[in-house]
């Protein structure tokens, strides 16, 4: 009996390791396979020679896109959404978390509705639209015409987080806040002194949440800023990169100020030969839209383990 | 109930033969009518606090709730005036509309909502399972590295955006794209690896994203390599709180893996298994419209819209219809109310099954 539990043990051990190990590799291969392809002559790409290893290395996809002057424009344009956006939504957010953690505020459960009812009900993409542009139209009066205001300013609120602040607030001991507040600290140098260093750990996390929104955001950045593309953030021009995928297969037009030339002509005319398909070029921009992430990502993502065994919210 | 009379409020005086208020009576008015001036003195002594609610409470008003008030836009007929206040209403015409008096919009509304629920329901089916599985074998990894590294590797995706997961998505499922007077390019290497494991070689060339055949299947392996090792973090929580204990004692008592499973690991997880899939049930209706609108393609529209994204493309750009605003916001509204329904139903549900909630 001794050797029977041993053996359906192994078996199960062997399989979830096989099970782990496919499963990890599958979620990390397809960004390997984005480097490699990127890295990888035109033929080869084209012929869809490339799996593991870069096959006539070339890095002229990367240059192409390091002289790609918009794309950096529109880089620049992430990082300053992703800094203010979540430093402004984190402002708000702590100050308004602090006020409802405390029980002395009057109307306590009525503004906790407040919030939680944005995450029951949302009014949907038509009305949130005409809202943005209603914003836009007001920012346009004051002299703000820059739509990259708009989506720092009326996007990525997120009730779930304040929830996640008020809770880590309300586990700091009152014992010391009373301490402070004997030795003359105002509400506000209660907060900072007290509270924001107490909560270092959940405030990280609710800033990565927001940052890593930020950085991702797409859907609302292409609707409000359509027109502006030197407004962009890099998600909405890799896409819209995407979207002209048949004018970059060479068929039509690459290059406007160019006139008519084709893919394989605006690359000769740039390098002087053919050398990496146009697949590598969008393999390139995934790379270096997710090189950031990947940086920080060792660091950042305990802070995420944490946030999701948070989330077992208790009212 | 017992009723009350005027004897019960006032003191009547026997030798004057009149009824009087009672002085605890006043006592009691007084402090009630000073309760809200005690209220506003609190309120004033405390500003800083209250002050401090002002810059969340005006984000949320300007930019969640003025947009819920932009819904009576779809009790109103929008030709009438550009302003909404100014419109003229027109009653639930919009909602008769989508439900079946248009034939035309009707079907394209009922089409999107059966595909919110069928994708919805697909990433529960395999969504959900899925990471149970994982946290119950990374439990089996002893060594406390290997499982780090493997865990690192398999919550990745979820930090990657909507755009670099759909762009890799539509990359390696591509069409193959005929060159005029260059080099043709082959399909995507997932497209290929298909074609490998029988998938028919026509829609291989179309491009699997763009066919309705496999866009769901698509849909879900992304979701999968998105969003299956983060969610097994809870689970993992939950299965490395099951004390050692308890296996060896079913060890001792003979029990093999499968048994150890059944009586021991399940047990001690179910309650977080059942919260987590209530809450699924909960958010149902809510899929997420930007991965969709980023996958949706001429070729494979059919299967891919769903409610949202429908509203936007009647709402705005190359399919945009008549009245296409307020028919967009009622149908999203429809959707939105249900899914508010779930959420709530979901999580009454799962308050009285457990001490848990999420809000």
């Amino acid at each position: 009996m001794k050797r029977k539990t041993e053996v359906s043990e192994l078996i199960f051990r062997i399989v979830a390791y096989f099970f782990l190990i496919v499963f990890a590799l599958m979620c990390v291969y397809p960004l390997l396979y984005a480097l490699v392809s990127s890295l990888s002559g035109d033929v080869a790409v084209d012929e869809g020679s490339v799996v593991i290893w870069p096959i006539d290395f070339q890095i002229n996809a990367f240059r192409y896109v390091i002289v790609d002057a918009t794309f950096w424009v529109n880089y620049s344009n992430t990082l300053f959404l992703t800094a203010l956006g979540t430093i402004w939504a984190l402002g708000y957010s702590i100050l308004g978390a602090y006020a409802l953690s405390k029980k002395r505020l009057m109307g306590r459960h009525g503004w906790n509705f407040f919030l939680v009812f944005t995450m029951w009900f949302s009014a949907g993409i038509v009305p949130m639209y005409l809202n943005y542009m209603q914003t836009a139209n007001v920012f346009g009066a004051m002299g703000i015409t820059d739509l990259k205001w708009v989506v720092v300013i009326a996007m990525g609120m997120n009730a779930t987080n304040i929830i996640l602040l008020r809770n880590s607030f309300e586990g700091v001991p009152s014992e010391i806040e009373e301490a402070a507040r004997i030795d003359g600290a105002t509400e506000m140098q209660v907060l900072t002194k007290v509270y924001l260093p107490m909560s270092k750990a959940t405030i990280a996390t609710v800033a990565l949440f927001f940052g890593i929104s930020r950085w991702n955001g797409y859907f609302w950045a292409q609707k409000v800023m359509e027109e502006q593309q030197y407004s962009w953030p890099i998600q909405v021009y890799i896409r819209d990169f995407i979207d002209n995928w048949t004018t970059l297969t060479g068929t039509t037009n690459y290059d406007p100020s160019e006139g008519a030339v084709s893919w394989e002509g605006y690359q000769e005319s740039l390098y002087g030969e053919n050398t990496f398909s146009a697949v590598s070029v969008v393999y390139a921009m995934v790379v270096c839209a997710i090189i950031p992430i990947l940086v920080i990502y060792p660091f950042i993502q305990k802070y995420f383990a944490k946030g999701v065994n948070m989330g077992g919210v208790k009212e | 109930m017992v009723k009350l009379k005027y004897d019960d409020f006032l003191d009547y005086d026997e030798s004057s033969g009149t009824y009087s208020i009672p002085q605890e009576q006043k006592v009691r008015d007084e402090v009630e009518k000073n309760r809200w001036k005690e209220i506003g003195r609190t309120v004033l002594a405390d500003w800083r606090l209250y002050l401090m609610l002002v810059p969340m409470v005006l984000v949320f008003l300007l930019w969640k709730y003025m947009p819920m008030y932009e819904l009576i836009g779809c009790f109103k007929n929008p030709s009438s005036a550009t302003e909404v206040e100014d419109q003229l209403w027109v009653g639930t015409r919009f909602f008769e509309q989508l439900l079946g008096a248009d034939k035309n919009i009707s079907p394209q509304f009922w089409n999107a909502f059966r595909n919110t629920f069928i994708t919805a329901f697909y990433g529960l089916l395999f969504g959900f399972p899925t990471p149970i599985i994982l946290a119950l074998f990374f439990n089996e990894v002893r060594s406390n590295i290997t499982r780090s590294i493997l865990q690192v590797c398999v919550y990745l995706p979820k930090f990657l955006s909507t755009v670099i997961v759909t762009t890799l998505a539509i990359m390696l499922f591509r069409p193959e794209t005929i060159v005029t007077g260059g080099t043709d390019q082959a399909a995507g290497l997932m497209s290929r690896l298909f074609e490998l494991l029988g998938a028919d070689p026509a829609l291989v060339t179309k491009g699997l994203i763009n066919t309705t055949q496999y866009y769901r299947t698509i849909y879900v392996i992304t979701d999968l390599w998105e969003h299956a090792g983060y969610d097994s973090i809870v689970f993992f929580a939950a299965v490395i709180a099951v004390s050692p204990t308890s296996y060896e004692a079913a060890q001792i008592d003979g029990a093999g893996k499968m048994a150890q499973m059944r009586y021991v690991v399940l047990p001690s997880i179910l309650s977080t298994v059942v919260i987590m899939l209530i809450m699924k049930i909960g958010s149902l209706l809510s899929v997420g419209y930007e991965k969709i609108y980023l996958l949706r393609s001429s070729g494979n529209y059919e299967v891919a819209e769903v409610v949202s994204t429908l509203s936007n493309s009647w709402s705005s750009g190359a399919g945009a219809i008549t009245n296409g605003r307020a028919l967009g916001m009622a149908a999203e509204m429809l959707n939105n109310l249900i899914g508010m329904i779930l959420v709530i139903g979901a999580n009454k549900i799962a308050r009285s099954a457990s001490d848990v909630s999420l809000y």
